[in-house]
């Protein structure tokens, strides 16, 4: 009998082990070291809630005390996933409700929380502390309510971007007295004022309060106070930052500012007036984060306090920076690493902005560490694609949307084939890419050929045929997450691939080219593989089989079908019949 | 019968009833520009007869009070059918001398053509660019704020508020910031038939109705407006995009704005001037193509009204009809 360890060394060098690939490949060395890891995993990640089953996760994991769960497809950000589809947290409440009663974090992304959800969860973890609800939607502000007044040790509460329903502002006024607790509370979301008496007085009282990102509600008036009772603020998020021309008002702000000396982020900005905006300049030497991208504010005012953020390493803007701006950025901060620029119209037919693609050149020049991208712009060319990759081969995320779909490289009225194609040629790590702009099926040629370590694929109104998809399935080895829209792609590349879907989180395709009897044979041929045909033109067997359905979209599991979905999405069953639905 | 009692009891609820569309618009039809937006609308009683169908849509012209109008409105329970056509400070600008089946594309001031599909996104595509929703709303709200002057906030009388012309809604806009009731913010709940989650809309942030059913119809519509507009709005944040359904409202621009004030009156949005003083609660019916005609009575102040309670909410009702 080979020697081993005693269990509780093991366990104490494990308890070093964090990430998850890490913990997953602890377990596969041996049966004993597969019972010691299960037995003191802490934290686990989801990447789709329908992969695997809130039991499946207990049977395995008793000891859980932190879970993150995400749910619809990434594409349900821009509307393109019906309401109904899924993702309702619930189950796995219910679940972890009675199995982790130690349970203190929950992170969830694009979720359906109910109010009686969040009621359940601030009653049943008495040592409840995280909670973030990235895009989540189906609760309202009572549900909120429930978990400041029940949740006696909560650190952290962040509702990123979530639609709430907000009935009121009072649930704020729910957290006791005795909380003291709150390191992160981010309300940006909601869109009622919450009482400031109450939000002064938690702000106050909790002195390890580092991240507050108020809502747009919240007055600018209101915000020297709110300073001034933290200043250990690392994260701040404004709210309306707008208010007459008050020199007092100005200076208060100033004076606020200036008293917080860890001041690393700022976000919030909404309605700017330019002449406040003094006010931070005393912390923008510290900034590392600065998310501007609600910020109607011009060129010359974001040049100016960008000149003033040495240290800067994050930047969310408009396109209002324009080139100029992204010089200025270019030749100010050093440190960046990622740029994200937002359309400020997006629906416009004209270009109101001088931003083009020279904007983004200058940044792959100017800033040596820049490694995440994303840029909405009207216009692109090959030649500074080319540019670009050439400048930053370090670059990890690049996400190009030239607004126009289809939009031809502008000087010579080709296909952005080749730029695209320099930058999965010179970007090794890249490991997120979404492309836009007219592309044939090269571009996907080039991709399968040298995106090595590409995990998630972003395509619409791309390609010529299945030979695009074909390249990307059987060359990206690294691909986990495939999203495309209104693309020619079709059954073959599909079927051909089959296998590959196995290896990825999810595929999802929508106005595309597959038919229903594809769909069929994947359901059949891979029954560890859940295929829903999305389509709200009624059952797909009402149509011949070669008919082209809607929506797809294709994820692995283990635990076998789902049984909650709404009228519009059919899931083919491992026999290859007739979908099933429950009524 | 039906269509009066959806209306009164209605809460939230939604009249699903098919409500005729179209009907021909007679040639008496005056221009976007005639019509007039006075107290003394004519009154169209809502009566017990119910007979709808022989409604002719030229008839919403008739606001104005012609006695020759009024005579051929016989309402029914909801008096007449107003279309869009008949309330231009209610759709976009673009769209006055479009034709009656322009949807909202015309509201984006794309140039494409007037004709949309069905799903009246011309040449706007669904999910496209991709931009969330989330950032849409607030940008929409950023953008409607840049063109406010804060540094001339200019006391305004209440007569700079007359609402006859849509274009002096723009004009207004500027100057009409209240400074006592910029501060409040009004916020009202919208709960659309069908949708589970309600949308806010600060009252106190728009200056006439125009812009105010834009929100509105933004909000329910979830139509990807162009952001050029010329309103002037103190910005204030929506809620993210409600969940509504995507079958609603797609298409078909025709809409009125109606409210019940205190008494149980109902009133067309848009009949009197927007700060006139009343004193009344407020339920907005927002119905889409062919709706009721509400006969006018005294006039709310909207932001005065809720200002008095203190910004209390309240809750308003939105129905949508689907044609």
């Amino acid at each position: 009998m080979a020697y081993s360890f005693p269990e509780e060394v093991l366990e104490y060098v494990f308890s070093f082990i964090n990430s998850d690939k890490d913990r997953n490949a602890v377990s596969l060395v041996c049966k004993s070291w597969y019972e010691i890891e299960r037995w003191c995993r802490r934290r686990i990640f989801i990447g789709n809630c329908y992969a695997v089953s809130p039991g499946i996760m207990i049977r395995r994991f008793p000891e859980i005390r932190s879970v993150e769960i995400k749910g619809k497809p990434h594409f349900a950000d821009f509307n393109l996933v019906p309401e109904g589809w899924g993702g309702y947290v619930y189950p796995w409440v219910i679940a972890m409700s009675r199995a982790y009663p130690w349970l203190e974090e929950i992170r969830l992304k694009r979720m359906v929380v109910s109010d009686e959800c969040l009621e359940l969860i601030s009653k049943s973890f008495k040592n409840f502390k995280v909670l973030v609800m990235s895009s989540c939607e189906g609760f309202s502000t009572d549900g909120l309510a429930s978990v400041a007044a029940n949740c006696r040790n909560l650190k952290e509460l962040d509702l990123r971007e979530s639609e709430v329903e907000d009935l009121s502002g009072h649930w704020l006024s729910h957290f006791p007295d005795t909380c003291t607790s709150l390191v992160s509370l981010n309300i940006a979301c909601l869109g009622s004022e919450v009482s400031f008496s109450a939000l002064e007085r938690l702000v106050s009282r909790c002195p390890n309060l580092r991240m507050l990102q108020l809502n747009r509600a919240v007055p600018l008036e209101k915000l020297p106070n709110l300073l001034r009772g933290a200043p250990q603020l690392a994260e701040l998020g404004t709210g309306a930052y707008s208010a007459e021309l008050r020199p007092e008002l100005l200076s208060s702000l100033l004076d606020a500012f200036t008293g917080c000396k860890k001041l690393k982020g700022l976000s919030g900005f909404w309605d700017v007036v330019p002449a406040y905006l003094p006010a931070i300049y005393p912390v923008c030497h510290g900034l590392t984060s600065l998310n501007l991208s609600y910020a109607t504010i011009q060129s010359p005012d974001i040049s100016k306090l960008i000149s003033q953020c040495q240290n800067l390493q994050r930047l969310w803007v408009l396109d209002y920076i324009e080139d100029g701006g992204l010089d200025i950025l270019a030749t100010t901060c050093k440190n960046l690493e990622e740029l994200r620029v937002f359309p400020s119209d997006p629906y416009g037919v004209e270009q109101n902005v001088s931003l083009t693609e020279q904007g983004l050149v200058s940044v792959s020049e100017g800033c040596p560490k820049l490694q995440s991208v994303l840029y909405f712009c009207r216009r692109m060319s090959n030649a500074s694609l080319v540019t670009i990759a050439q400048n930053r081969p370090n670059l990890i995320r690049f996400r190009l949307c030239i607004i126009e779909a289809r939009a031809t490289d502008y000087l010579t009225l080709e296909p952005l084939d080749a730029g695209f194609g320099a930058i999965v040629e010179n970007c090794r790590e890249l490991r997120r890419l979404s492309l836009s702009g007219l592309l044939t099926d090269r571009v996907f040629e080039y991709i399968g050929k040298h995106a090595k370590k590409l995990e998630m694929l972003s395509i619409a109104f791309a390609g010529d045929g299945d030979l695009g998809l074909h390249h990307v399935l059987s060359g990206c080895e690294s691909l986990r997450k495939l999203e495309i829209r209104d693309s020619p792609f079709g059954d073959k590349a599909l079927l051909a691939n089959a296998a590959k879907l196995e290896t990825m989180r999810s595929l999802w395709m929508s106005s595309c080219s597959v038919s229903y009897g594809a769909c069929k044979l994947l359901g059949q041929r891979l029954p560890r593989l859940n295929v829903e045909v999305i389509d709200e033109r009624g059952t797909p067997e009402s149509r011949p089989e070669s008919c082209h359905i809607e929506k797809l979209y294709i994820y692995r599991t283990v635990a076998g079908r789902r049984f909650d979905t709404p009228d519009f999405i059919w899931t083919v069953d491992e026999e290859g019949n007739a979908p099933l639905r429950i009524a | 019968m039906e269509n009066t009692l959806g209306l009164l009891e209605n809460s939230g609820g939604g009249i699903g009833r098919e409500v005729p569309s179209g009907g021909s618009t007679t040639g008496s039809m005056s221009t976007v520009d005639n019509l007039v937006f006075s107290s003394e609308v004519s009154s169209c009683y809502p009566d017990e007869n119910n007979d709808s169908d022989e409604l002719e849509l030229g008839l919403g012209l008739s606001l104005g009070g012609g006695a020759a109008a009024n005579k051929s409105l016989k309402p029914p329970s909801w008096a007449r059918i107003l279309t869009a056509k008949d309330l231009p400070c209610l759709v976009s600008k673009s769209s006055s001398s479009s034709s009656p089946t322009v949807p909202k594309a015309s509201h984006k001031r794309i140039a494409a053509d007037s004709v949309s599909p069905p799903n009246g996104a011309s040449s706007q595509v669904v999910g496209w660019p991709p931009v969330r929703a989330y950032r849409m709303n607030s940008l929409n709200q950023a953008k409607l704020s840049i063109t406010e002057d804060f540094s001339s906030i200019v006391d305004k009388s209440e007569n700079a508020v007359v609402n006859k012309d849509n274009n002096s809604c723009n004009k207004q806009g500027n100057d009409t910031i209240d400074k006592g009731l910029s501060k409040v913010s009004l916020f009202v709940k919208v709960n659309m038939d069908g949708t589970a989650i309600g949308r806010k809309v600060d009252l106190s942030a728009h200056n006439c109705y125009e812009t105010l059913a834009r929100t509105l119809e933004d909000m329910f519509c979830r139509s990807t407006r162009n952001a050029n507009t010329r309103s002037n709005m103190q910005g204030h944040n929506l809620m993210v995009e409600a969940g509504g359904s995507s079958k609603l409202l797609v298409g078909s621009s025709e809409y009125v704005l109606t409210y019940e004030d205190k008494e149980g009156d109902w009133m067309l949005v848009g009949d009197v001037p927007w700060r006139e003083k009343g004193n009344s609660s407020i339920a907005i019916f927002f119905f889409e193509g062919p709706c009721k005609y509400m006969e006018e009575c005294s006039y709310p102040l909207l932001v005065e009204t809720f200002g008095s309670l203190g910004q209390k909410m309240t809750n308003i009702c939105v129905l949508t009809f689907i044609f």
